[in-house]
């Protein structure tokens, strides 16, 4: 056996792992082992994790290296490690999704995604820190304090999954799993310096994953390479008979599109509504950089329109309040987590113990969004907001299918800035929601979209992202637009972005 | 303050009442409505249940064909349209029993709309007419968990120390079925609704959808009650009465509900809008719930659901399963048997329609299993507190005993005896016979015996009968009967005893 180096292990990609792996070049347990130390050493200065499963890890994985040392065939991607967001239900292992509502709670079930990992035994290192009920774009609404990004200690890392973004930019995972609703995945992708990909609404199963907003929510990969993330995508993808909205079909090939890595003849539209006004100037030369890079390798550019993009935001804020306020009814300390007492008495009635746990468990966030959703579809309102937020979906969709017509794939910017700096915009709601302005559309028309990094910012030198948008069930054109881009990049750079970033190693525990 | 109720004929001379009601069946299917857990009745708490039906956070619900395919049948056979594409919603409110704190229903897509079924309403005079009933909608949706209020006097919430629940309820397929307002039936409004709940018990039986037993809760009915001055065309304000388990009780709660807000509008107050609850014991409602126009559900349609879109030949075909309109068969069968309407409607009424059609098909005449199924079985029913379909005996059982009783092997009494080795679990009428050596003795020899010594106990009767008195023969065969157990062929002792004594 040839000895991997360990600093080489944490910087080598999923792939590289797993090719190791199979190779028989390292064993599970001494991956997943560098992991956990490189937890123990960084995360608490970049609190990526809100639970780390030592015991539970090392155990899959060394029944993994048993697997193999006795020639069982195993999944390609068996004994790589992986970080789950903590709003997946996991089987024996807490789930809090960032609230003090599900506090100590452990689901009694796994989720479809968590049980694909398992299943291909893939040691699940822990959970990942999250907005709470994944609502914010900055972490900073965990009830467990926020995460701190590997790139600067003193920004936010993006959310809701902050976590997994940060965890796999600071090389505490490989890769990891998120959640995407309205950009949960693809704008920590682009503040960290990695992959983020939401696919097709129903391309992965919602089955375990805590609600958010239901047509909405979706899981993908976070990863540190495009065909990282495919390998996750193509492992968690596929029909569940668990999720009605699951699709039926046959996934897209993404791993081949990652492999193929060629974006000749292809059409890529430019959304000239996604881009303007309230972009750093920074994150526009970049992409304006990875255009220009794609035109080389022999795209075609068009610039699109989608005119109701601009309502986007609007409607995306009524629809998820809306279906947040139903999804969240169930958290009434009757069956699990949290339970207060209200003050006065003992002899409380059921009602009372509700209204006294909601009114402690849920954070300020939440109850923003509870108390607007609830507004929404109160009956003399529905009309007016949920109702006309459902038309603006339709004309969105539309303006999609119009510009799929001239393009085979849209892009923009992830979103608008670079990391900012924890704390500046929790004061400022609307701000904050800002961040997701780019990435709101493709989850209210359940088209698949992708981050890839493009590059630091002039201003900050801080990662901006790159966003690819694809027509739905056609994910795998943004994995080859994605992996062609990051070829190019990464030829130009001498190597990843993340080799850039600060070492942080040797970091105390705040 | 009480005021005095008005006479029911006081309250009808100065309003008319107008009624709807609203039926919840919960379906027979094997498994819940969005999981996979079984429905079986009285199992042990919450030994029924799975993330979905708990509303664990993260848990998803698919919907059950079986159940979709039941709505569909039940709309059908209400002679309702069936939606070509419709939605789940969520109908939002809190309350501990529900474990998503939101039930999945449906709110302005039903998966059945505008129907009517014709229900046969009894009457002395004219021998019953039909009333037409509008079917607003058929929709379905899932029932909640079960509380139980501990510590309380009667069971309920108020004054109770602590409250258990069962979610093996949660999740059960519930069909909830609506009529339109039942206008013009006077006063007759509390035995239309009662025949229109017992009508659409046997439709659902028909076809196999549901147990609805009412008792047990698979058939829940609310009765929407208002009163308005006769010289009025504004439907007053309505109150909806729940807890009403049983035909009888639907009857009556209503026709008191009528009373009692007549007898609130004639001493000038206002009948509230409001959930009331209906009392069994004293016949009474009392208060519930305040229900105003602003209580607000918040519907939406259901994210988690795709839309159900029947295909029409699946419905097509679904209608070719439907069974007989229950009015066209209770005329056919009336025919068949050659039976009176009143007959007819004490078989009705008794819910005994199919149980002696069966017994009929299993080789009994109609006059017999009547007979059987209206007094003997009636009267163990009741002695049980069983319904006569939950009595341990068959149809085939039944035309067993009176196949026994038309060849002359046993009696009447003899029969009613195998009957309780039937009920008794002691086996087929046969093996009953043969166990218990229940069959008539019609063998002169036996019998000249026995027929000897009542002649020699009796003196008396013998002269009596010798003077001319034919009918007193009937104490010298009592005797006989008496020696044998009952078990001697009555008509062969008085021929007996006539010949011996003429
Ligand atoms: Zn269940």
């Amino acid at each position: 056996m040839i000895a991997v180096p360990r600093d080489d292990l944490l910087r080598l990609s999923a792939s590289a792992l797993a090719d190791a792996l199979s190779a028989g070049e390292v064993s599970s347990v001494e991956i997943t082992q560098a992991y956990l130390d490189r937890i123990a050493a960084v995360d608490g200065a970049v609190h990526a994790f809100l639970h780390v499963d030592t015991a539970g890890a090392l155990a899959q994985a060394a029944e993994v290296d048993r697997r193999r040392a006795v020639g069982a065939a195993v999944h390609a991607l068996a004994g790589v490690p992986i970080a789950v967001k903590d709003i997946v239900a996991t089987r024996g292992m807490p789930t809090t999704a960032g609230s003090r509502l599900l506090e100590g709670w452990v689901p009694p079930y796994d989720a479809t995604v968590a049980a694909r990992l398992r299943t291909a035994g893939l040691p699940m290192l822990g959970k990942t820190n999250m907005d709470e009920f994944a609502m914010g774009s900055s972490t900073e609404h965990s009830a467990y304090g926020p995460t701190h990004n590997p790139w600067d200690l003193e920004r936010i890392p993006g959310g809701s999954g902050g976590g997994s973004a940060a965890a796999v930019a600071a090389f505490e995972a490989p890769f990891a799993i998120g959640t995407d609703t309205g950009g949960s995945i693809r704008q920590p992708g682009a503040v960290t310096g990695t992959v983020g990909v939401k696919p097709t609404y129903g391309g992965v199963s919602r089955y375990g994953l805590v609600a958010l907003a239901s047509s909405l929510d979706q899981a993908g990969p976070v990863a540190r390479t495009v065909l990282d993330a495919a390998l996750l995508h193509e492992l968690i993808g596929g029909h569940d008979p668990m999720d009605s909205t699951s699709i039926a079909g046959s996934p897209p090939p993404v791993v081949e599109a990652a492999r193929r890595a060629d974006v000749r003849g292809m059409r890529i539209g430019v959304v000239r509504e996604l881009g303007g006004e309230g972009y750093q100037p920074g994150v526009r030369a970049r992409f304006d950089e990875a255009v220009a890079l794609l035109v080389g390798a022999g795209a075609d550019v068009v610039e699109v329109s989608c005119p109701h993009f601009d309502y986007a935001f609007a409607a995306y804020y009524l629809i998820l309040p809306s279906e947040a306020s139903s999804n969240l009814a169930r958290f009434d300390a009757m069956r699990y987590g949290l339970r207060v007492w209200p003050e006065h008495d003992q002899a409380a009635s059921a009602e009372e113990v509700m209204l006294a746990t909601r009114e402690a468990g849920f954070g300020d966030e939440a109850k923003r969004r509870i108390i607007l959703g609830t507004y929404a579809l109160s009956s003399g309102y529905y009309d007016a907001y949920y109702g006309s937020a459902q038309k603006v979906r339709t004309l969105i969709a539309r303006d999609f299918a119009r510009a799929y017509e001239q393009a085979d794939v849209l892009v923009s910017p992830t979103a608008p800035t670079t990391a900012f700096r924890l704390g500046d915009k929790l004061d400022d709601p609307i701000a904050m929601y800002l961040n997701d302005i780019a990435t709101i559309p493709a989850n209210l028309a359940g088209v698949p979209g992708l981050s890839v990094p493009s590059g630091l910012a002039d201003e900050d030198s801080l990662p901006a992202g790159f966003q690819v948008l694809a027509p739905a069930e056609c994910d795998d054109r943004l994995y080859r637009v994605g992996a062609a881009l990051e070829a190019m990049l990464h030829e130009q750079w001498g190597g990843p972005l993340l080799d850039r970033a600060p070492a942080l190693v040797g970091m105390s525990a705040c | 303050m009480l005021t005095p109720l008005p006479t029911y004929e006081d309250a009808l001379a100065r309003f008319e009442p107008v009624i709807g009601l609203e039926v919840h069946v919960e379906l027979g299917t094997a498994s819940k409505m969005f999981c996979g857990c079984a429905t079986k009745f009285g199992a042990e708490p919450n030994t029924q249940v799975c993330p979905t039906c708990l509303g664990l956070p993260g848990s998803l619900p698919v919907l059950n064909g079986a159940a979709v395919e039941s709505a569909i049948r039940i709309g059908l056979a209400l002679g309702c349209s069936i939606a070509d594409w419709c939605r789940f919603a969520r109908k939002n409110y809190f309350y501990p029993d529900m474990p998503k704190n939101f039930q999945t229903s449906q709110y302005d897509e039903p998966i059945a709309f505008d129907g009517s079924v014709d229900v046969a309403v009894p009457s002395a005079e004219s021998g019953g007419e039909l009333v037409r009933v509008g079917i607003e909608r058929a929709h379905m949706e899932e029932d909640t968990g079960k509380s139980l209020h501990v510590g309380g006097a009667t069971g309920r919430i108020h004054g109770a120390s602590h409250s258990l629940v069962d979610y093996n309820r949660a999740g059960i397929p519930l069909i909830e079925i609506v009529t339109t307002p039942v206008i013009g039936a006077g006063a007759r409004a509390p035995e239309v609704a009662r025949a229109y709940v017992g009508q659409l018990r046997e439709l659902l039986l028909a076809l196999g959808v549901s147990d609805v037993r009412m008792e047990q809760g698979s058939l829940r009915c609310d009765a929407n009650v208002s009163i308005r001055p006769r010289s009025s065309a504004v439907l007053g304000t309505r109150t909806e009465t729940k807890n009403v388990n049983s035909l009888r009780s639907i009857e009556r709660a209503v026709r008191h509900e009528i009373r009692r807000q007549a007898g609130v509008l004639l001493a000038g107050g206002t009948v509230v809008q409001e959930t009331r609850h209906w009392h069994e014991d004293t016949g009474v409602t009392t208060s519930g719930r305040v229900k105003s126009d602003a209580e607000d559900y918040r519907y939406f349609p259901e994210p988690d659901l795709v839309p159900v879109a029947p295909e029409r030949e699946w419905v097509d075909r679904l209608r070719g399963t439907l069974p007989e309109p229950p009015h066209v068969r209770r005329g056919r069968l009336q025919q068949e048997w050659g039976c009176s309407e009143n007959e007819m409607r004490d078989i009705v009424g008794a819910g005994a329609l199919g149980l002696v059609e069966l017994t009929v098909a299993a080789g009994a005449s109609p006059q017999a299993a009547r007979k059987w199924w209206l007094t003997e079985l009636a009267r163990r029913a009741k002695e049980d507190g069983l319904g006569l379909a939950e009595l341990p005996v068959t149809p085939a059982q039944v035309a067993g005993v009176q196949a026994l009783v038309d060849v002359g092997r046993v009696n009447d009494t003899l029969a009613r005896q195998i009957l309780d080795g039937v009920l008794a679990g002691e086996g087929e009428p046969e093996e009953v016979v043969a166990a218990r050596g229940l069959e008539v003795v019609s063998d002169d020899a036996a019998l000249g015996d026995a027929v000897d010594r009542a002649i020699t106990a009796n003196p008396d009767v013998v002269d009596k009968i010798r003077a001319g008195k034919v009918a007193a023969a009937g104490a010298l065969i009592g005797a006989v009967m008496k020696e044998m157990r009952g078990q001697a062929d009555a008509g062969r002792v008085r021929e007996l005893v006539l010949a011996r004594l003429s």
